[in-house]
């Protein structure tokens, strides 16, 4: 198997706080190969998006640190790179897109200008030039009318369309990889399927690698191959899509499928649709991680008495697909059990 | 949870968020303003000078060395140190130190008084002006925009030397100048609360007009006005001061520290620098106290600061 | 942008006459008959009364508000009691060597007062920023002739290294570089108060400008930090800027009459000063009204900087 394109290794992002020190990313691994999406799912505050701020070194705030681990792009390890380096790479080899669709243009500069402004930094071009590269990023975000809209501020484009501004400008560089942070929570649910949409066409047009933040297993089971499920700080469950999605193997991938409201077509009663939505009881707890122990074990179904006490182990199961729970370890173990003793 | 393991680390911050909270809800604003304003030393500090100007000027007949207003000639202008006379002595060889601690009573009294005179009526006026809004709370506006075309030490100026000078005239011009400006800062914030949830929610529980002024609308226009006056009194300091400065405020030979700044400007360009640059400099101390204290209280209401 | 600036123009005007009407009555208020003061301990009743009617002081207060209008957009600002020459003659010059000082006092000010504000808030609760905060807590707590003062014992009669006062008609043959010299004194401590105000509100509102989204996503982008603070999150915070700029004007044209007293400048301010020991009243009028008008037209240029700024509102008030 060759080199992927991204490769975490043991990500440790912490943030000082007046309770402590909050692991936000506590040991997470994964690849993303060249030209592959990976989504990263989970509840607000379980490190997803701290995730992918780390990997391009923003994390911005002086009370957090990457204290350990390796972040191998391309062969070499970001952690070791200079700030200056580090700029070049932003917005060059590496882009990302974030959440807030409305504010993340500048309100003071014309669409146009900020591309260009963008290109002439990483690619060094004449004005003309970068005008040009400006003009092919908005085309090939289908943006329509992309000559106007050089001219435009962000206020006079309506929301789906300065996701799409930001979105060219993210890939005015053509860069290796897209970190794309809920792109799309801000907008209309039709304008979240065309953002969608726009991204897997770009994947697959241009081969840039996505790695697709998101709290939300639809856009998950529509785009990604593979998918990391977070869990206060650390990996729950990972594996190809179509494995996790149809057989999770973790009490809270289970759980969140579960929760992911869908429509069936059978009718009930007089021909109401009517389903009871599961809800994961409590709530996302503080990464704080005071004790060993599986961090779910407040809210799982299936919690045993060893769940509060060790860190639970990972476990295979199928094509790739692993999951960290001491349930599945023992299912597992007494499964071996019994293959080893029909075998004997 | 087993108890087993936690030992020390038994924290949890869902706990001691609950504790937190319960203690913010057992405590009034005022007592939970106090408790966030005492961890910012810079006010702290503040409060101790200003609590120490005043006490001095209260007791100024028993720590004043002499009388501030009888000189000695035979010692006009000895500096700083003269033996006798700690801070030396001014052009009619009055004892400066003396003239300090009395000067407290005018300078202090000729700033704080008129904005707490003006905080009831600004309040008054904002309230009506920012809630009723209407014909009449926009005419009410509109007045006031006339009296911001003046630049606010213009306005005392000239309304000072209208009313001839004399303490209680320029209590009165610091006064009327400020009024605007305070009904502007509750007026402001009675526009921005009335658009609340709050508000809103009162209303539709049947309270009446009176009921949401006073008590929804009230304490959280009130925090604006404190925050607002306390630094307001620094700003009063130097310009009633400066009324004195000119001749249109408290009349010589008050030891006003304006009086005394003035008096030291007709001998500093004969070098004796010392019997203006001290009262101004006490001026200027009092002045940044209020400020200080001003800013504290600002960041003590601020949700955002208040655990940092 | 016609339309806003028709209405922004309208309602200064309403101000300006509000302005008028209001010195109008204040000098109605002032103790004392004008008259008298003018003609003297040692006029008779009869002189007096010639006089009175002669100024129109006989007529009802509408009618001499009119007349007093009517003189004013003529130009007429009335005859100087004590100067027996009339006002605008007086008033005029005076009000041009004012405006020298404040637009010097202004430029140090924006010099000093932004990239201090700038500088702060990019190094949020570091030394500097702490250090910069005090510095200009304590800058906008400075009484001005208590700083005139001490900076004319310390830079003029200590050090010799300018003139304290001399400033005598700007028009003088001594020239720019005179003029210049003159000015840096006066200039910088009238300066002293309005850049401290500046520095504080340019920090708090490139605070906020910098946590803006748009800012994280350029530093997503890479671009260097230099042009994010410089470029973007400064063009973001001008509109406040201007405004506040703007305010500190008036702050600038009230202080400046301590600083005219003190360094002798021979400005509306010192005017003011020496008319209000001599009550002379349609000097002092003359000198307020002419002090709100230039700080009223300031605002309405800062309000369509401000609106001019911003393509926002440049649509909107289009």
């Amino acid at each position: 198997m060759t080199e992927p394109l991204l490769r975490v290794e043991n990500l440790q992002t912490h943030f000082a706080s007046e309770l402590g020190t909050i692991k936000a990313v506590d040991g997470v691994s994964f690849d993303i190969p060249r030209g592959g999406i990976l989504g990263m799912v989970g509840e607000s505050g379980s490190g997803k998006s701290v995730t992918g701020l780390s990997i391009l070194r923003l994390l911005g705030s002086r009370n957090a640190t990457i204290a350990g681990g390796r972040i191998m792009f391309r062969g070499e390890d970001l952690l070791t790179k200079s700030e200056a380096e580090m700029r070049a790479i932003r917005g060059g080899s590496i882009s990302m897109v974030f959440q807030n669709a409305m504010t993340s243009l500048d309100p003071f500069f014309r669409v146009g200008e900020q591309l260009v402004e963008v290109l002439r930094l990483h690619q060094g071009l004449s004005k003309k030039e970068a005008r040009e590269k400006a003009l092919n990023a908005l085309e090939l975000v289908r943006i329509p009318d992309p000559v106007a809209k050089l001219k435009s501020y962000p206020h006079q484009l309506s929301g789906g369309q300065r996701q799409r501004v930001v979105v060219a400008l993210a890939l005015a560089c053509e860069p290796d990889l897209l970190i794309a942070d809920e792109p799309t929570t801000a907008l209309d649910a039709t304008v979240q399927k065309q953002i969608i949409e726009l991204l897997q066409e770009i994947n697959q047009e241009l081969g840039t690698a996505i790695l697709m933040v998101t709290h939300d297993m639809g856009v998950v089971a529509h785009m990604c191959r593979t998918v990391a499920v977070m869990y206060a700080g650390r990996i729950v469950e990972h594996g190809d899509v179509a494995d996790v999605l149809r057989t999770p193997q973790h009490p809270y991938t289970r759980g969140l499928m579960a929760s992911v409201p869908r429509l069936r077509t059978e009718a009930v009663g007089e021909g109401h649709v009517r389903q009871r939505l599961y809800q994961i009881g409590g709530s996302a707890p503080l990464p704080l991680r005071l004790t060993d122990g599986c961090a779910f074990a407040p809210r799982c179904p299936e919690v045993g008495p060893e769940c509060w006490e060790v860190d639970p182990p990972t476990v295979a199961s199928g094509a790739g697909q692993e999951a960290v729970c001491h349930r599945r370890a023992e299912e597992k173990a007494a499964l071996t059990e019994v293959v080893q003793h029909v075998g004997a | 949870m087993t108890t087993t393991t936690l030992g020390h680390k038994a924290v949890s911050p869902v706990a001691a968020g609950d504790t937190v909270a319960a203690h913010i809800k057992s405590r009034s604003r005022p007592a939970l303003m106090w408790r966030a304003l005492r961890r910012d030393k810079a006010a702290v500090v503040s409060i101790g000078i200003l609590v120490f100007l005043t006490l001095v000027a209260v007791f100024a007949p028993l720590l004043a060395p002499y009388d501030p207003l009888d000189g000695d000639a035979s010692q006009r202008l000895e500096g700083i140190g003269t033996p006798g006379h700690l801070l030396g002595l001014d052009g009619q060889g009055r004892d400066i130190l003396s003239r300090l601690i009395y000067g407290g009573r005018y300078s202090l009294t000729v700033a704080v008084l008129p904005v707490l005179a003006a905080a009831p009526i600004a309040l008054l006026i904002g309230m009506f002006a920012g809630y009723f809004g209407g014909r009449s709370g926009n005419a009410v506006m509109r007045v006031l925009d006339v009296l911001f075309a003046f630049p606010v030490v213009l306005l005392a100026i000239a309304i000072a030397a209208v009313l001839g000078p004399g303490l209680s005239n320029v209590m009165l011009a610091i006064g009327i100048t400020m009024v605007p400006y305070m009904a502007r800062v509750v007026y402001t914030a009675t526009v921005q609360e009335s658009a609340k949830e709050y508000v809103e929610a009162a209303r539709a529980a049947g309270a009446t007009q009176a009921q949401i002024l006073r008590q929804q609308l009230m304490p959280n226009v009130l925090s604006p006005l404190v925050v607002y006056g306390t630094s307001l009194c620094g700003l009063m300091i130097v310009l009633a001061a400066g009324l004195s400065f000119l001749g249109v405020g408290v009349t010589p030979p008050a030891p006003d520290w304006g009086v005394m700044t003035s008096d030291g400007r007709s001998v500093l360009l004969e070098g004796y620098g010392h019997v203006a640059t001290i009262p101004g400099l006490v001026i200027l101390v009092a002045a940044l106290a209020f400020n200080l204290i001003g800013d504290g209280i600002r960041d003590a209401l601020d949700p955002h600061k208040q655990t940092s | 942008m016609a339309g806003y600036l028709a209405r922004r123009a309208g309602s200064m005007i309403l101000v300006l006459l509000g302005v008028s009407v209001l010195v109008f009555l204040i000098m109605q208020l002032v103790p004392g008959d004008p008259v008298r003061t003018m003609l003297g301990p040692t006029a008779t009743a009869e002189s007096i009364a010639a006089v009175r009617a002669d100024l129109g002081l006989d007529q009802p207060l509408v009618q001499q508000y009119v007349s007093y209008l009517g003189g004013l957009l003529q130009g007429d600002l009335n005859t100087s009691l004590t100067m027996a020459q009339p006002v605008a003659e007086i008033v005029f010059p005076k009000l041009g060597n004012t405006i020298i000082l404040a637009a010097g006092a202004l430029v140090i000010c924006l010099v000093i007062g932004v990239p201090l504000g700038v500088l702060a808030a990019t190094r949020q609760y570091s030394l500097f920023d702490r250090g910069a905060m005090f510095l200009s807590l304590a800058g906008a707590s400075v009484p001005v002739y208590w700083a005139a003062l001490v900076v004319i014992s310390v830079f003029a009669l200590k050090l010799g290294w300018l003139p304290t006062s001399g400033m005598y008609d700007v028009r003088e043959p001594g020239g720019l570089g005179d003029l210049l010299r003159h000015l840096v004194l006066p200039a910088a401590t009238a300066a002293v108060v309005p850049t401290a105000v500046i520095a504080r509100l340019t920090r708090s509102v490139m605070v906020e400008a910098l946590q803006q989204d748009h800012i994280r996503m350029l530093r997503a982008n890479g671009v260097p930090e230099r042009q994010i603070v410089w470029k973007h999150a400064l063009r973001n915070a001008l509109p406040p800027i201007v405004n506040i700029v703007g305010l500190q004007v008036g702050y600038l044209l009230g202080g400046v009459i301590f600083i005219e007293v003190v360094f002798s400048w021979p400005g509306l301010g010192g005017q003011l000063y020496t008319s209000i020991t001599s009550n002379d009243m349609p000097i002092i009028q003359a000198g307020v009204l002419f002090i709100a008008l230039v700080f009223v037209v300031v605002n309405l240029i800062a309000d369509i900087v401000v609106a001019l700024l911003d393509p926002r509102t440049r649509e909107a008030v289009g």
